[in-house]
Parts: C-alpha cells; sequence; structure tokens
C-alpha cells in the first residue's frame, strides 16, 4: 500500500510579485496514505495546496497528482480528486439530500448511483432525520462531516482537507476523523491541514512548513524522536519558532 | 448535459428559494413600471404665474382669464407693481412672470404692436421651458383672435400665417406610450444586469465557487447555468410588463409585430446578462459588483434616449450612446411599438445587438477564471 506515489512534488513554487509563499518544496504522498500538511498561519499551505487541486497555477517546479500533470491537465486532476476548504463550501439554502445530488450530478455520477448513495450516506450520518432540511439549519460538525462526506462521493484518489475541523468540539473533532480513517481503508488518500496537534497524531506522516518551506518530514513518532519532545506540540514550536513571517 | 441540468436545477431552487430576491425579482419591476410612467411626464402643469398688470382693463382681464382656463397655470399673485412678483420669484414660488405694460388695451385697441414681457425663473430648466411656450401659445392664440375680432370690423390686408401641428406616430401625444415601453427595457436591464453579477459574485463571497472550480464542470457550462435560469426571469418580466401593465393598465398595443420584440429581447438579454457576468468576473464582493454595476447602468439609462433625446445630446455623449445597448432597445421598441417598423426596419439594430452579445460575454468568459 505504501509504493504507489499519487503525489509528487519537486521544487513547486509560487510568487506573489517578489514574495514566495511557497519556496520550492518537494515531496511525496503514497496511495491511502493519511498526510498531515501541517504549518503556522502564513507559512504558505493553504497556497500549496491550491496548486495542488489546479485552483493555482504554479511559478516554477513539478508537481503530478493522481498521474497528471499540474500545468497541463488540471481538468483530469479535477476528476479524481476531492476538495473541502475551510471556508464552508456546500449550499447553505439547499437541503442535505439536494447538495448530495447537486455535487454527485457535477461529477457525472449517473442518477440511480446518486440515489443509492444519497441514502447510505444518509443512513451512515446519522441524518435521516433532517435530509429535508436546509444545510443552513444544521450545526457546524454536522456540516463539517456533510461537507467531507460529499467531497469524497465521487470516490477520488486524493481528498484535499483544508483545516476540515476549525472551531467546532474534541468529540465532533474525532467523529470527523473517524470518516477520514475510512475514507482512507478504503484506498482514499487523505492530505490535510491541520492547526491540531493531536489530529497532527492521527496522520501517518506530517510535513512541517515553515516560511513557505518544508522544514520537516516524517512520522509523528519519528519527528517525535528526531526533536527529542514528548509531543508534536513541542515539535511544532521547536520548528515554528524560527519563522520570520508574522502570522496573518 | 447532464451538468448543466444539475446545475440548472440547482440555481432554480435558490433562485425560488430567496425570499429577499423573489419580490425584487417579480414585483418591485411591475409596480415600478405601474407608477413611474405616471411621474415620468413631460407634460408640465401647474406653472406659478405672476402677472403684473400695470392697470386693469378689460383686455388684461380677459387675457388673464384665458391663461387661467388653460389648465397648466397657476395664477399666484396678480398686482400692479413689480415687487411683489419679484420676491416671489426670489422666493421660487413663482416659476414666471407676466408683465402687461401700463398702455395694454389702449395700444391694443388702437391695432398697435404691444409687447409684453415674460420673466422666466429658470431653475427649474425644464419646467421654466416648457412654461414659457405654453404661455406663448396661450399670447399667440389670444392675438389671433384679436386680429380675426379685428378684421372682421376692419378689413386690412395683414397676411396671417398660422401653424398647425400634426404629430405622426402619436396623435395626441400620449406619453405613457412612449415612457411605458422604455421604462420596460430599463427594468428589464436592471434585473438582468444586476442580478447576474450579484448572483455569481455571492457565491465567490460564500466560498462555494471554489468548490465549483475544483470540480470538473466546464466555464461554459458554469456560466450557462448561471445565464438560463436570468434570461427566462428576463423574457418573463418582459413579457408580464407588455401585456399585463403597458397593454393593459395603459392601453399601449404594439402597432408592430410582437414576435420581432421577443427576437431582440432575446439577443439584448445575452447582452445585457453578459455585462452582470463582466462585472462579477472583475469584483469580488457583492458591494463592489453593486458599485460597478450602478456606474454603468446610471450612464446607460441617463444616455438611452428615455429621458433626453439622444440626437440633441453633445457629440461625445452621442458617442457614447452608440456603445449603449439600452439606446438600442428603447429605439426598437418605439419602432416596433408605436411605428410598426419591421425586421428590414430594424437589421441594422440586430446586427449591432449581436455583436454586444458576442463581445461582452466573450470579454467575460476569457475573464472568468477557474485558476489564479
Amino acid at each position: 500500500m505504501r509504493n504507489e506515489i499519487v503525489i509528487k512534488t519537486q521544487n513547486l513554487s509560487k510568487h506573489f510579485g517578489s514574495f514566495a509563499a511557497v519556496d520550492q518544496i518537494s515531496f511525496e504522498v503514497y496511495k491511502g496514505e493519511i498526510f498531515g500538511f501541517l504549518g503556522a498561519n502564513g507559512a504558505g499551505k493553504t497556497t500549496a495546496m491550491r496548486m495542488l487541486c489546479g485552483l493555482s497555477l504554479p511559478t516554477s517546479g513539478q508537481a503530478s497528482i493522481a498521474g497528471f500533470d499540474i500545468y497541463r491537465q488540471t481538468e483530469s486532476i479535477k476528476k479524481h480528486i476531492g476538495y473541502m476548504s475551510q471556508k464552508f463550501s456546500l449550499y447553505e439554502d439547499l437541503t442535505v439530500i439536494e447538495n448530495i445530488r447537486f455535487f454527485g450530478g457535477i461529477y457525472g455520477l449517473a442518477p440511480e448511483v446518486i440515489k443509492s448513495k444519497t441514502e447510505s450516506l444518509v443512513e451512515r450520518l446519522g441524518m435521516s432525520q433532517v435530509k429535508m432540511q436546509l444545510v443552513k439549519s444544521l450545526p457546524l460538525g454536522w456540516k463539517q462531516k456533510l461537507a467531507f462526506s460529499v467531497a469524497i462521493l465521487h470516490q477520488p484518489q486524493i481528498v484535499f482537507l483544508d483545516e476540515p475541523t476549525g472551531g467546532v468540539d474534541p468529540i465532533t473533532r474525532r467523529q470527523f476523523w473517524d470518516l477520514i480513517y475510512q475514507a482512507a481503508d478504503e484506498g482514499i488518500t487523505v492530505f490535510v491541514t491541520t492547526h491540531y496537534m493531536d489530529e497532527a497524531e492521527y496522520c501517518h506522516r506530517v510535513s512541517m512548513m515553515v516560511d513557505g518551506q518544508i522544514k520537516a518530514l516524517d512520522t509523528p513518532a519519528q519527528l517525535k524522536k528526531i526533536y527529542n519532545e514528548d509531543s508534536m506540540d513541542e515539535v511544532f514550536y521547536r520548528l515554528a519558532r524560527g519563522a520570520k513571517r508574522q502570522a496573518d | 448535459m447532464q451538468i448543466l441540468k444539475y446545475l440548472l436545477i440547482k440555481e432554480f431552487k435558490q433562485i425560488f428559494r430567496n425570499k429577499s430576491i423573489l419580490p425584487v425579482i417579480f414585483v418591485s419591476p411591475m409596480m415600478q413600471l405601474l407608477i413611474l410612467p405616471l411621474a415620468a411626464d413631460y407634460e408640465i402643469k401647474n406653472i406659478n404665474l405672476a402677472i403684473i398688470a400695470e392697470q386693469s382693463s378689460t383686455e388684461s382681464r380677459r387675457l388673464v382669464e384665458k391663461i387661467q382656463s388653460s389648465g397648466y397655470f397657476k395664477v399666484v399673485s396678480n398686482q400692479h407693481s413689480i415687487d411683489v412678483a419679484q420676491k416671489l420669484m426670489e422666493d421660487d414660488k413663482a416659476d414666471l412672470i407676466l408683465i402687461l405694460p401700463y398702455d395694454f388695451e389702449t395700444e391694443l385697441t388702437q391695432q398697435k404692436a404691444v409687447s409684453v414681457s415674460v420673466l422666466v425663473n429658470a431653475i427649474n430648466g425644464v419646467k421654466a421651458g416648457v412654461g414659457n411656450i405654453y404661455l406663448n401659445r396661450i399670447l399667440m392664440d389670444y392675438s389671433t383672435t384679436l386680429r380675426e375680432l379685428n378684421l372682421a370690423t376692419t378689413p386690412s390686408l395683414q397676411s396671417n400665417i398660422e401653424v398647425r401641428d400634426s404629430y405622426w406616430y402619436n396623435p395626441f401625444l400620449v406619453y405613457s406610450h412612449f415612457m411605458v415601453p422604455g421604462i420596460l427595457v430599463l427594468l428589464v436591464t436592471m434585473i438582468g444586469a444586476y442580478l447576474t453579477a450579484l448572483n455569481i459574485v455571492k457565491e465567490k463571497e460564500l466560498g462555494t465557487i471554489e468548490q465549483i472550480n475544483v470540480s470538473p464542470i466546464k466555464k461554459y457550462q458554469f456560466i450557462l447555468g448561471k445565464l438560463i435560469p436570468f434570461w427566462l426571469i428576463g423574457q418573463f418580466v418582459f413579457t408580464v410588463g407588455l401585456f399585463v401593465v403597458a397593454e393593459g393598465v395603459y392601453g399601449v398595443i404594439p402597432l408592430g409585430n410582437v414576435g420581432l420584440l421577443y427576437f431582440f429581447l432575446s439577443i439584448y438579454l445575452l447582452a445585457v446578462l453578459g455585462l452582470g457576468l463582466l462585472i462579477s468576473t472583475y469584483t469580488q464582493t457583492q458591494q463592489q459588483a453593486m458599485s460597478l454595476a450602478f456606474f454603468f447602468l446610471m450612464i446607460f439609462i441617463l444616455l438611452g434616449g428615455l429621458f433626453t433625446a439622444i440626437e440633441s445630446m453633445p457629440t461625445w455623449a452621442r458617442t457614447i450612446a452608440q456603445f449603449n445597448p439600452i439606446s438600442y432597445f428603447i429605439e426598437v421598441m418605439r419602432m416596433v411599438v408605436m411605428k410598426g417598423s419591421t425586421f428590414k426596419d430594424l437589421m441594422p439594430h440586430f446586427g449591432i445587438m449581436t455583436l454586444f452579445a458576442i463581445v461582452i460575454n466573450s470579454w467575460a468568459m476569457w475573464n472568468y477564471r477557474k485558476q489564479n
């Protein structure tokens, strides 16, 4: 399981004027892996992720996502990835079912498939009671779980999660991570950014981004060993303290 | 095709679920179309007139009576001296001052030429101008009657030229006949441009557009998904405005082919929605989009030829009007509704509007990016 590469970047950079938001990052992510993409605010995580999703064009460097080139094959990439942004991304004025149907539809799923998936999804999330309700009436934790499930509805190879659990309690976050593990078990690669270091512990491997560069990349256990710290929290402090950029 | 279907379903659900937008789309334009033509009327009444008859006489009283019976004027003072009248004009309570000289009657009966003065308060230019014209007509009319009267008693060789007006295509100069179709054009334009721009920018604000941009939806599918609903809404508003309000309430019955109007409307809406789309590609928030749309629509409306004739504008303004889609539709409306023009007469308009639609939409397509 750990040998098939689904994300590969080489010296990938993004400059805004003279400012290098992302500065020559190189890494690989394997199939079925939960890859934690850590860094302080303003370190360049979101910019990097937007490039990988085909939302932003790199300034230089190479990258391939699910075997497709990040410059020339963005439309092919989009068919094989899911994305959930930190800005909440479902339609609040549509119901739970309508959102599932819409996103299933635009990814080209057949109507029968959408129908059966909708039923099993609503069942699994325990949302049968609220399936006809507008999404805006749901609690934030439910919205996030629904948004994640919708993002992987079309069985993408990779799902990108940009701070998916902001603003919810630890129990809800735990439940969210159960969904992530389920997805990973089904072979979906999970690429996730987070500020919660307990979540970093859940990842198979994590990378640490400081000032647009990747300063460390390993399993949480290995990182703690290398930096001789007890927790990921401490590791994060050690690395992020050297940052020159002001957090935004 | 399937993707477009899902986009349209979503869009219509959102539009019909939005309780604050629905009245804006369907109720307010109809109310505006009902009310505005009554107010946007060039016929001016209640012109405040101060009369200074330096000497009261039978003839002067007859003239004042004639002026009063016209229905356009309200005589606010009738004095011998100029002081009161002047004060009234200074206080903006008099629009016109008519001065009948001391020897008005004597001169008239002796059949000499009499000169009366009219002082015009030109702060409200339109009112002043029109009031002056009305008053002049009454004076001319008065002098003609007088002359005919005198001719009967003392025939002379005086020749008499009289102008008789005849208004073609709108014989009774009913203002609603050209205001209502014109206002309908403005309403359809505003709804189309605003709704499209705001709708797309709203998705930017909420961040849902990111979700669309990471999906395999093609640019053209997304754009069609946005344009089609508002194109249909534009057609609907136009239909209700034309048949229910214009025809039903104001009795404006198009002389020409209604199908021709719809043909033009179809192309026109593409251009207008394209404008909204274009605005949305240059703005990030609904506030920005509103301001930008307001800027363009204001210019388009004021230079659209509804409130002031394009022909009488300065050259630079006429040049702008040539790039103003509204001016073409207003002209087409008038030509078809009042004159019964045919497709052959309107070929240039169709050609130019098609060009507008293509240019604006291509520009918007080019500037709409799934990637930055």
